[in-house]
């Protein structure tokens, strides 16, 4: 039974796209560019009627009509523009896969870009201020290694002179105690 | 660093982290406006323009042909056909409104085929002064149609006010179309032909 509805998946799949195909070629075309900008501007074109397929993927009756349109007037020689331009004036910028760049779609257009800078802004201001905290680390460390060392040094040096006297000190401060 | 200063500093991380906070209420906000609208419902480009031009058969008698300057707002232009479902649903109350006489409906029988469309108003009614017999969708195609039933409000002028995409009922009739058929009728009272119009148009 598995096995049976699989191929009748297969079958249908295949079955489905040789309809889409043919749904296309109904239109006669005079030469092989005019039917390629055709190909290219009905997957460019929104169907209306039926809001997230184009209108070459669309079989709506509405749809099939605009393709008509499209048809001809590529056919009449009209240009790519024109023909968009003419679509735009009657059903708006919907019509089009393609936002035009005016300013209630800047957030579309430049939105990411603004994002991208935002974040981008974001991560260098990170990673500046850490680079900047941890060299101030290194260099308060260093100050405290030397600090220490001239500690340690002088602590040498007065050893080694006062170690006459260091032992008096010593014995007076066992002393001391001891009192 | 003094105390001072360290409160700045600390005023001014604040504020850092409250971008986010701020740029996420704004995007909120973007995103809640766009929440209620319906995406089906696409506003007509035609609006402020004339009636376009088209040159059709009437649907009720074939030997006439029906121009743009057949049609005299301020009136309703309704686009039905005999296959659309929501077109039955809004047709009793078409017929309500064109007998009270408050408007004058003309109807665009929109990619239809004739035997249907006469079977539709013989049998329910014809509410419409004049029926287009769009077979071909074209005159809808010009006045950016997707779909039936959509009505639009022309004014004195021969000028879309708007366009209503769905079923007409006594409540669109009341809060939607008629408050824009009397907003625009003192400029219908400054033109008396559609011709007129067509010439002022292009004199612009």
């Amino acid at each position: 039974m598995k096995f049976f509805n699989y191929w009748a998946m297969v079958i249908f799949i295949a079955l489905s796209s040789f309809a889409a195909n043919a749904e296309i070629s109904v239109f006669e075309f005079s030469n092989a560019d005019n039917e390629l900008r055709f190909n290219h501007l009905v997957q460019e074109l929104r169907c209306p009627k039926c809001q997230n397929n184009n209108l070459a993927d669309s079989n709506a009756g509405l749809a099939l009509d605009l393709k008509t349109i499209v048809f001809e007037q590529i056919e009449e020689g009209k240009t790519d523009k024109e023909i968009v331009e003419f679509l735009k004036a009657r059903y708006g910028d919907f019509i089009s896969y393609r936002p035009p760049l005016k300013p209630s779609t800047w957030i579309i257009w430049f939105g990411p870009f603004v994002f991208l800078a935002i974040g981008g802004f974001a991560i260098f201001k990170i990673v500046t201020a850490r680079q900047n905290s941890a060299e101030r680390i290194n260099t308060e460390s260093d100050a405290i290694d030397a600090q220490a060392m001239v500690a340690r040094w002088s602590d040498d040096v007065s050893d080694s002179q006062l170690e006459p006297s260091s032992d008096q000190t010593d014995t007076s401060e066992k002393q001391g105690p001891a009192q | 660093m003094s105390e001072e200063e360290k409160k700045t500093a600390a005023k001014k991380k604040l504020w850092l982290y409250l971008i986010p906070l701020f740029l996420f209420f704004a995007m909120t906000l973007l995103l809640f406006s766009g929440l209620g609208k319906d995406p089906t419902k696409l506003e007509s480009q035609l609006i402020g323009k004339p009636v376009p031009e088209f040159e059709k058969l009437r649907l009720l008698d074939p030997s006439l042909s029906i121009t743009q300057n057949e049609l005299q707002g301020p009136a309703l232009i309704n686009v039905f056909a005999s296959w659309c479902p929501s077109c039955y649903t809004e047709h009793p109350y078409l017929m309500k409104l064109a007998q009270s006489g408050e408007v004058r409906i003309y109807g665009l029988n929109y990619r239809d085929k004739r035997d249907a469309a006469l079977n539709f108003v013989n049998k329910l009614g014809n509410p419409y002064d004049l029926i287009v017999h769009d077979d071909k969708g074209r005159v809808g195609i010009e006045l950016g149609v997707y779909g039936a039933p959509e009505t639009f409000v022309i004014d004195g002028s021969n000028q879309i006010v708007y366009r209503y995409v769905g079923v007409v009922t006594e409540e669109v009739w009341q809060k939607i179309l008629k408050p824009k058929m009397l907003h625009d009728q003192p400029s219908a009272a400054k033109h008396t032909s559609a011709q007129e119009v067509t010439e002022a148009g292009e004199g612009k």
